[in-house]
């Protein structure tokens, strides 16, 4: 028996690449493990987009659509009401909309496609708690400057009519505008907007 | 010599690696200084000495402990979108079946691979049958294995009611009114293992938290014990000679060598063939031709309406055969039940039936020889007659090829004393000639169409 | 090619020699259902079918309505031709029927077809939809050879036609059950006494070949995945692996 010479480096390479080929073949293997954490195709079905009917929707009034498991409002403001958000920029906490909580398309004064309708998502962006519809104007609890908005009865976050935060609140931004559009004049569509 | 000094030169040099204290080599002090992890990767892995004739069959015990990974990963994020519900359970299997991104990847390998692991741990087992590896001093390592064997036919018995479909339901009623046969508490007993009086909601429920948590602890807890038992007194080999006899001036055994590299690479070899038939199963035939996933099983669990042919799932038909060609008699059923549950036992009392001084096969004489033919022909024939429906002549069949199955290991002590073929168990172990590759070959093709004959014709 | 390495593992597997022994058994004779999965054309007209017709007394409630973008529809096609009324794209195909009526009708709940292909067969479904014969006994007047005495009534008789059951001896001296059309159909013809079913037959095959489809809707998907897989381990993974135990071994001698 004679003595063979080990190759290292031919040794070295061979080990090197069956290992990365292994590794592919590892990452091919987890692939599907990890695809599966996403939405099923059942989850995806139950959050798509929602047709609202909004023809008899009256000014003043909201209602409330469920949307991927959450409340979405659809709230008619009334003339008074817009003219009132303006008045309240000084104590909103990003008054122009510049965080990205909303659509390019509602990245405007009354954070809507048409000014009267607000569509919103309901959970307020402190720790998810869906805050109340407060129209009233200075109620007692709320304090004589309340022009009328949404009160998170959790911790107490208050958003304007056009769901802006307010400034020394818990809640960090404005409330989500969903993606949605206007299928006809009274048709909303609620989650998507292509 | 040469090949000695090569493989300790290696290993010397391995150590000296360790040694340099690089930030590596610190890392590792401190961990060796708290937790044995160099010394038992030195025990266990580069410093486990194997016989360096390792066969064909001995790619088996990594590749079981492959499949097993493969099952609890998969079963893991099955039980994720499965419902063990009667009303959804059936459903919930197509919901991720379709539903789920990837669901069917995962699935299927959880199908093909509760196959697979039988397939492996049969050749697994044959192996140590062949080769006498249950023989002295490995009898609590053979022992562990048939607990092992044992656990994985309850996991896959339980598991097979999971999906809820026809086959799930009966295959479960027919086994579990086996035990019902019992005397005196047999009835009580078929009752307290459903927890209702027929296989329903409670019987899935029980039955998938056994599957998924129970069973799996205890397979788990078995395989440790296996491989501790294994590694205290080392790996047998094709010539069942013992390597630890002959050692050289550092200890290691002549014919020894380091479990890795050697054997690591070569069982990944192994393990890239097995995933190619692996995979080829999950892509091409998940179905196994109707015996991976068995086609009644797409309908969902009727208790009103039996199928029109029960047969278990494949790995089950060699004992289901034993049980079905045991007739009643003194007005009871249980004989057929104490005779399947007696095949199993046997196994695990092989090492004291068998009084070969030699162990492996290549050294024994004639009688063992015949007597495992005929076991190799009765087994397989067994399990085909399990699963194709029964007629007397069948029935005839079945019961002559059961009597061998009980004759090969009841018979063992006076057919295994002093049988020992004409060539000497060597010193040394041998490694595999041209001619032995061959004959093995002809040995398997033989099997395949023999069994194949077998079926068409029986 | 799927084919050749489905019968090598069928081999493989042994399931070749039990396969054979189970052919021995009995039940009706089953056609060969000529299936092709990646016939698109084919499994939107069989879909078009199983919508119009199967989908009134049965439900395949695992079956999504998107998932017939997997058999070359788009969305909008899907919901312009295919989508019932009222129904979302992402929801199952359920039922027109009810449970009380099917109780009514039929006696009981015509079974959910989704995964129907793979617990009879593609040969059965495609066996059992020509199968139907006229039978005065029945309480809807058909019978069917492949499923003796089925509640089914024929759906698709005036495609069909009429058939009838006649007994005739075989080669082999033994009774043999043969069905005969005695009235044609739109998609049948009776020339001279001879049956044309061809046209009917296809469209049958286009139902069967959609309910196979149906039954595992990641079949095409499974196979073309299957070869990436395949082909990774044997061109790369094999070789190496190979080369590395060569390599390694060359130290044992």
């Amino acid at each position: 028996m004679s003595e063979q010479k080990v190759d290292a480096g031919r040794r070295r390479f061979l080990t090197v690449a069956t290992t990365a080929a292994g590794g592919v073949a590892a990452a091919g293997v987890a692939t599907p493990f990890l695809m599966s954490f996403f939405p099923s195709e059942r989850a995806k079905a139950a959050g798509a987009p929602v047709e609202v009917d909004i023809s008899k929707l009256e000014p003043g009034q909201k209602i409330n659509v469920e949307w991927r498991g959450k409340p979405v409002w659809v709230l008619s403001r009334t003339p008074e009401q817009l003219k009132a958000l303006p008045t309240v920029n000084g104590d909103v906490l990003d008054p122009n909309s510049e965080m990205p909580m909303q659509p390019a398309y509602c990245q405007n004064e009354f954070r809507s496609i048409k000014p009267e309708i607000l569509v919103a998502v309901g959970i307020c962006t402190h720790l998810g708690c869906s805050p109340t519809y407060r129209p009233d104007l200075a109620p007692a609890d709320l304090g004589p400057s309340w022009k009328g908005g949404f009160y998170c009865p959790c911790h107490g976050s208050k958003f304007d009519l056009a769901a802006r935060v307010y400034k020394g609140v818990p809640a960090p931004k404005n409330l989500e505008i969903p993606p949605h559009k206007y299928l006809t004049e009274t048709r909303l569509l609620v989650g998507d907007d292509k | 010599m040469s090949k000695g000094q090569t493989i300790v030169e290696n290993a010397s040099e391995r150590a000296a690696d360790a040694a340099r204290p690089g930030a590596g080599g610190k890392v590792l002090e401190w961990i060796d200084a708290r937790f044995p992890l160099s010394s038992s990767l030195k025990a266990h892995v580069t410093e486990y000495y194997a016989p360096k004739n390792f066969n064909f069959w001995y790619f088996f015990g990594s590749l079981a402990m492959l499949v097993l990974v493969i099952q609890i990963v998969t079963g893991i994020f099955l039980t994720m979108n499965y419902k063990p519900d009667a009303t959804l359970a059936f459903m919930s299997v197509e919901y991720i079946m379709r539903d789920v991104s990837g669901g069917w990847i995962i699935r299927y390998m959880h199908s093909t691979g509760a196959s697979m692991f039988f397939v492996v741990v049969y050749l697994h087992m044959f192996r140590g049958l062949i080769y006498g590896s249950y023989k002295q001093p490995r009898e609590l390592v053979w022992v562990f294995g048939t607990l092992i064997f044992l656990a994985l036919m309850a996991e896959a018995f339980m598991g097979y009611l999971l999906p809820w479909g026809q086959m799930s339901f009966w295959g479960a009623q027919v086994i579990v009114n086996l035990f019902g046969s019992l005397p005196v508490i047999g009835p009580d007993l078929s009752v307290w293992i459903r927890g209702d009086y027929v296989v329903s909601d409670a019987t899935l429920n029980r039955f998938f938290a056994l599957h998924v948590i129970a069973v799996p602890l205890v397979l788990l807890a078995l395989v440790v014990a296996h491989l501790v038992a294994l590694h205290e007194v080392g790996s047998n080999n094709p010539d069942g000679v013992e390597i630890k006899k002959l050692k050289d001036e550092n200890g290691i055994p002549l014919d020894g060598i380091p479990f890795h590299p050697y054997y690591t690479v070569k069982d990944v070899l192994g393990v890239v063939v097995f995933l190619i038939v692996f995979s080829a199963i999950l892509f091409f035939a998940p179905e196994g031709g109707g015996y991976f996933l068995e086609a009644p099983n797409f309908d969902p669990a009727d208790p009103l309406k039996t199928p029109a042919h029960i047969a278990p799932v494949w790995y089950f038909t060699p004992f289901y055969a034993i049980l079905r060609a045991v007739p009643s008699f003194f007005g009871t059923q249980v004989w057929g039940v104490l005779a399947m549950g007696g095949a199993v036992v046997l196994i695990g009392l092989l090492p004291w039936l068998d009084k070969s001084p030699v162990k492996s096969i290549r050294y024994r004489g004639p009688k063992f020889k015949v007597m495992l033919t005929l076991f190799i022909i009765s087994f397989i024939g067994l399990g085909i007659l399990g699963a194709i429906p029964s007629t007397d002549v069948r029935t005839v069949v079945a019961q002559v090829m059961s009597f061998v199955y009980f004759a090969f290991f009841l018979a063992m002590p006076f057919y295994t004393k002093n049988d020992v073929g004409s060539t000497p168990v060597p010193t040394r172990v041998t490694m595999s000639t041209p001619a032995r590759q061959v004959r093995f070959a002809i040995l398997w093709a033989v099997t395949i169409i023999g069994a194949a004959l077998f079926a068409m014709y029986v | 090619m799927t084919k050749t390495i489905r019968q090598l593992i069928a081999a493989a597997v042994l399931a070749l020699p039990m396969a054979g022994a189970l052919a021995a058994g009995g039940g009706a004779h089953l056609d060969k259902a000529p299936i092709d999965i990646k016939d698109t054309e084919s499994l939107q007209r069989g879909a078009q079918m199983f919508t119009n017709y199967c989908l009134s007394c049965h439900s395949a409630n695992a079956m999504r309505w998107n998932r017939l973008q997997d058999i070359g529809l788009s969305e909008q096609q899907i919901k312009d031709n295919i989508l019932p009324p009222g129904a979302k794209i992402g929801d199952p195909m359920k039922v027109a029927m009810t449970p009380a009526d099917a109780k009514a009708w039929f006696g009981a709940m015509p079974p959910d077809l989704s995964v129907i292909a793979r617990s009879r067969g593609a040969d059965y479904v495609y066996s059992y939809l020509r199968s139907f014969y006229k039978d005065p006994t029945r309480e809807t007047g058909w019978n069917n050879l492949v499923f003796d005495k089925a509640a089914m009534p024929h759906v698709f008789f005036e495609w069909q036609g009429e058939q009838v059951l006649k007994h005739e001896k075989g080669a082999d001296g033994h009774e043999v059950a043969k069905l005969e059309l005695v009235k044609a159909g739109t998609l049948t013809k009776l020339e001279n006494g001879k049956a044309n079913t061809a046209e009917y037959d296809k469209r049958m095959a286009d139902l069967t070949n959609y309910m196979v489809f149906m039954g595992e809707p990641s079949q095409v998907k499974r196979h073309q995945l299957g070869y990436i897989v395949l082909l990774f381990l044997i061109v790369v993974m094999l070789p190496l692996a190979y080369l590395l135990k060569k390599e390694y071994w060359r130290d044992v001698h």
